[in-house]
């Protein structure tokens, strides 16, 4: 049971959208309690290892879905504990964007240039680094070589790694064992942490109810710390003001299951789920090819064979972020490292005789997997997925121990977001099979259905109440005093990695709640500082 | 179903051997190994511990697993009855088709719309799993014991203290121009 029985705020979740309000609102003098249904590790307990049990599926979800799979953090920190760390901006036109209702799918008072100084704010706090070409790792190299020989523009991606830190082992999914990933339990947790907020593993809040005094009671039960199949004691807190933050795959599930407690969700919680527009190809090079075209080759004499080599996605091309260019046709292209196991199952074998993603072929086409590149699409899909009923308890119905479960979300998609990917699967392989340098093939969709580890927009910002679940200031509609920050709050895929974008809202929001915890009673002020360590460049004044 | 009455476990394991041999195929163990097709020249699914994998209780399948073989053996029987095929006294009837025959159900079971198709593909990917992750004992026990799936895929060796360091992981140099919008902060614009 829990030893706080009432508190000012109680954060849900403890990823950017849970660490960033924790730190202001504790460092504005109010008392915050952050419940993360995961497990709290720290470097030393990251393991180089895909044993179950081990940190990897600790601290990592795997939830299925109908039609639709996600991955993401589970832990204290959340995605950043078990993300890859690259950071760009998202670019201008898509906070512009209409989809295919017809509206700007942003809060009026959004755009590029309103959000860039929260934008400054997160890269500073984290931080967040340009990248050099002398530090871009093989399969990022490589990428680059392939786009430029394809007359293609490529860039290194700003990155919240520290370079001179990294190993590039590539256990990054894992968590960070030399603490070079400038994770959320490097800057802001800390922070928080230092200025009397409480952060509580192992607590998964189920739902959320009213107290007499218009607070909320938040509901939680503690998972077991090896077996998440098994919930043990229930206990609630009472706060004034509520932050959901549990991650666009958990926060409309916690919603949903508030409803006989709390009373009708506004229609857009559990719907508009954007995937991101997510997608890959898996390309399988011929080394002697990466050399001849290419004039690629490593110390030692290999040309690359490097797969398991580098951290995570390091180059990009932005040659179609055109605003130009028509709606659902607009993609990055990443270069991305995904481990074995989930990063094998559903690759598929080019011109395959047999079945096509298992089988004696792909077991030959495994025996490449050190001359593997994987290229990730970010597009721009169609806010097309929508959450079934809750399960009993949490997020999912846990199979596994750790890390497997099967949620509520249905995803179909659509012709518009099934254009994009085509269009992003005829461009990757144009640009990686010229001349012979590989072949490619895009993931299978029909194993667990499509699949993204940056899930956005279930519960969304917005000008209109229809479909939009929470105002410009990321309250919910109809329920005062909760709100949510983090990446469901997003409007629609960004077609880049949202990290960034996830973490400026939430920045964006701070002054927004700290005013209503104010209205609340709650003793505390928005001071606009940044968790210590950052460079003091970005004055609270430049975003007042 | 069986046409014999082999031991139950007996049965339980060879299918699902042979399941995860069809995921991902094998050398035989023994001239007389059945469960394992023998298409391939070294070890695949089974040598690498796909059984231990979906027995260890973490995996969540474990309860699971008697009862997929039951189903596995009887969809196998529907499938050798319906092409014709004889099955072997004694011998379940997945482990008594071929390679290409149980490529081919499992290709079924394991197609979207297949009402079982989920219970399938967890399997397909545990057996997946064995091979290329040794997520049953480890990636170091894994590669001390020359496991055939992390051996097949060329995993790199850790360092001494058992952790991956790649100091040589760069061509060091520029190698295609940046895209032309690109703003000071190195992102798109």
């Amino acid at each position: 049971m829990s030893n706080t029985a009432s508190t000012d705020v109680v954060i849900i979740g403890s990823g950017f959208g849970g660490a960033i309000p924790a730190y202001h609102l504790a460092a504005g003098g109010a008392k915050v309690v952050v419940l993360e249904r995961g497990p709290w590790l720290s470097a030393e307990e990251f393991d180089h290892d895909f044993k179950l049990g081990s940190s990897y599926t600790r601290i990592f979800d795997f939830t299925v879905g109908d039609g639709m799979s996600l991955l993401g953090g589970n832990c204290v920190g959340g995605g950043s504990v078990v993300y890859f760390a690259t950071m760009p901006r998202a670019p201008r036109f898509v906070f512009e964007r209409r989809g295919s209702i017809g509206q700007r799918m942003w809060p009026a008072a959004i755009t590029r240039d309103s959000l860039d100084p929260w934008y400054d704010r997160a890269t500073e706090a984290l931080p967040v680094t340009k990248q050099s070409w002398e530090n871009i790792p093989y399969a990022g190299g490589l990428f680059a070589a392939a786009c430029a020989h394809a007359g293609r523009t490529a860039n290194p991606v700003p990155s919240a790694v520290d370079v001179d830190m990294c190993t590039n082992c590539n256990w990054m999914m894992a968590g960070c064992r030399f603490d070079a990933k400038r994770s959320l339990l490097l800057n802001y947790l800390p922070a928080a942490l230092a200025h009397g907020a409480e952060v509580r593993p192992l607590h998964e809040v189920q739902h959320l109810s009213r107290t007499d005094d218009g607070g909320y009671r938040v509901h939680y039960r503690n998972v077991d710390a090896e077996d998440y199949r098994i919930l043990h004691d229930s206990g609630t807190i009472d706060a004034k003001i509520v932050i959901v933050a549990a991650g666009a795959g958990a926060t409309p599930v916690i919603l949903q299951r508030s409803e006989p407690t709390l009373g009708a969700m506004p229609p857009a919680v559990g719907r508009y789920f954007s995937s991101n527009g997510e997608r890959l190809n898996t390309a399988v090079f011929d080394e002697d090819r990466v050399r001849e075209v290419l004039g690629l080759s490593r110390p030692g004499g290999k040309a690359y064979a490097a797969n398991q080599i580098g951290r995570g996605p390091t180059v990009a091309s932005w040659d179609r972020l055109d605003g130009n260019l028509p709606e659902f046709e607009r993609y990055s292209l990443e270069q991305l490292y995904f481990p074995p196991g989930l990063g094998t199952i559903l690759a598929q074998v080019p011109d395959a005789t047999g079945p096509s993603w298992f089988g004696l072929e792909k077991k030959e086409m495994m025996r490449r997997w050190q001359s593997w590149l994987t290229i990730f699409t970010m597009s721009e899909d169609d806010n097309e997925g929508v959450f079934g009923p809750p399960p009993t308890t949490g997020n999912a119905d846990r199979i596994s121990q750790q890390m497997l479960g099967r949620g509520p979300l249905r995803y179909r998609p659509t012709p518009n977001t099934l254009r994009g990917w085509a269009a992003s699967d005829a461009d990757v392989k144009d640009i990686l099979e010229r001349d012979g340098l590989a072949r490619v093939t895009p993931w299978t969709n029909d194993v667990v259905g499509a699949y993204t580890v940056h899930p956005l927009s279930s519960c969304r910002i917005g000008d209109n109440p229809e479909t939009s679940a929470l105002d410009d200031r990321h309250e919910l509609r109809q329920h005062p005093g909760i709100f949510v920050t983090d990446g469901s709050a997003v409007p629609g895929a960004l077609t880049v990695n949202p990290a960034l974008t996830i973490a400026a809202l939430a920045e964006r929001a701070m002054p927004g709640i700290i005013r209503a915890a104010q209205e609340r009673g709650v003793r505390v002020t928005y001071g606009g500082s940044l968790p210590e360590g950052s460079s003091g460049t970005v004055p609270a004044t430049a975003v007042s | 179903m069986q046409t014999e009455n082999p031991d139950s476990e007996q049965t339980r394991v060879m299918t699902l051997e042979a399941f995860a041999d069809t995921i991902v195929p094998g050398r035989k163990r023994s001239p007389d190994d059945r469960a394992i097709a023998g298409v391939s020249t070294d070890g695949g699914a089974v040598a690498s511990g796909a059984l231990a994998l979906l027995e260890d209780p973490a995996s969540g399948f474990a309860a699971a697993l008697a009862p997929l073989s039951e189903a596995l053996n009887s969809h196998a029987a529907s499938y050798a009855e319906s092409h014709g095929l004889p099955l072997t006294p004694g011998t379940p009837p997945f482990v008594a088709l071929s390679y290409d025959h149980r490529t081919a159900l499992l290709s079924d079971l394991l197609k979207p719309g297949h009402p079982e198709q989920e219970m399938w593909v967890g399997l397909a990917l545990f057996s997946n799993m064995a091979f290329d992750s040794a997520a049953h004992i480890g990636v170091h026990e894994a590669l001390a014991a020359g496991h055939p799936g992390l051996l097949a895929i060329g995993i790199a060796r850790p360092d001494d203290d058992g952790l991956w360091r790649f100091p040589e992981h760069s061509y060091g140099r520029p190698l295609a121009p940046l895209h032309p919008e690109t703003v000071p902060s190195g992102s798109p614009a």
